[in-house]
């Protein structure tokens, strides 16, 4: 069994919560491209597109190789498996519903500090 | 060995192919966090967050051990499901111990209250029959995949379809 570990799966989410990042990974899907093309395809500055190029990078969704002067971008090796999504989609679930029964708990206390002081 | 996925908040954690553990840090008491699973009129109250869009329609709880508790979610009556098991152990403020039998491989699920400097940290654990049934357990009701979830498969399935 492969071993997740939590950083790279929060890498994962983190590359993937920007829309222009979502927009490179369908691209680099179709074609592998240079960092340049990337670039003017979405009407960015060079310097933008290599700050998420690397956070793709980082994140293992995406591989750069420089020849001479032009950096290739394609897409990595390292996708979020079946096995990430089984355990990321049980945190979803639990997580909601923990966050639900914390609300419910801070009211309870809420609760007992009024009653505590209207005793006293 | 298990996967583990985490947002500081909420962990879970795959401990065998047979078990989910889900651990949670709450700033309250045992007390108070064991009478949110306790008592009906509160456990309601969260047990089926809003964003998960099917409502708790009622919900019995006989909590000592031996006892059984009744959950029906739906939207209404007729589409009504229905959870139901029994305590196997109940330990005011520190341990619950329930079983999940409208489904032959439901697991045993164990709460555990552990008082750490007036908070809890709550750690839930679910041990199924079969490597299979946690395979394709969901907890409780819920069908398909958060939202979020849903976009990013949407997206990789689109990528692999390109390459």
């Amino acid at each position: 069994m492969v071993q997740y570990s939590t950083i790279r799966l929060d890498a994962s989410f983190a590359a993937l919560s920007d829309a222009t990042r979502r927009g490179v990974l369908e691209q680099l899907g179709r074609k592998e491209a240079s960092v340049t093309e990337l670039a003017q395809k979405f009407g960015m500055t060079l310097t933008g597109m290599k700050k998420h190029i690397g956070v793709l990078e980082d994140a293992g969704l995406v591989t750069t190789e420089k020849v001479g002067r032009v950096r290739t971008c394609r897409l990595g090796a390292l996708g979020l498996d079946d096995e990430a999504a089984w355990i990321e989609a049980r945190r979803q679930i639990w997580n909601s519903r923990f966050d639900a029964l914390n609300t419910v708990v801070e009211a309870l206390m809420k609760t007992e500090d009024v009653n505590g002081k209207q005793s006293k | 060995m298990g996967n583990r996925a985490s947002n500081g908040l909420t962990t879970v954690e795959r401990k065998s192919s047979k078990e989910l553990v889900v651990t949670r840090l709450f700033s309250a008491p045992v007390r108070v966090v064991f009478d949110a699973w306790t008592k009906p009129e509160l456990f309601k109250l969260w047990w089926a967050p809003r964003s998960h869009d099917i409502p708790i329609l009622s919900c019995e709880m006989d909590v000592r051990t031996g006892g059984g508790y009744r959950i029906a979610f739906g939207r209404d009556a007729a589409s009504a499901m229905t959870f139901f098991g029994r305590y196997l152990e109940v330990v005011p403020s520190s341990r619950l111990v329930w079983t999940n039998d409208e489904s032959e491989e439901g697991a045993v699920t164990t709460v555990t209250f552990v008082a750490l400097e007036g908070n809890t940290r709550l750690v839930l654990q679910e041990v199924y029959p079969s490597k299979e049934a946690l395979d394709e357990s969901f907890v409780g009701m819920e069908g398909g995949m958060p939202e979020q979830f849903e976009q990013l498969d949407e997206l990789l399935a689109s990528l692999t379809t390109n390459t």
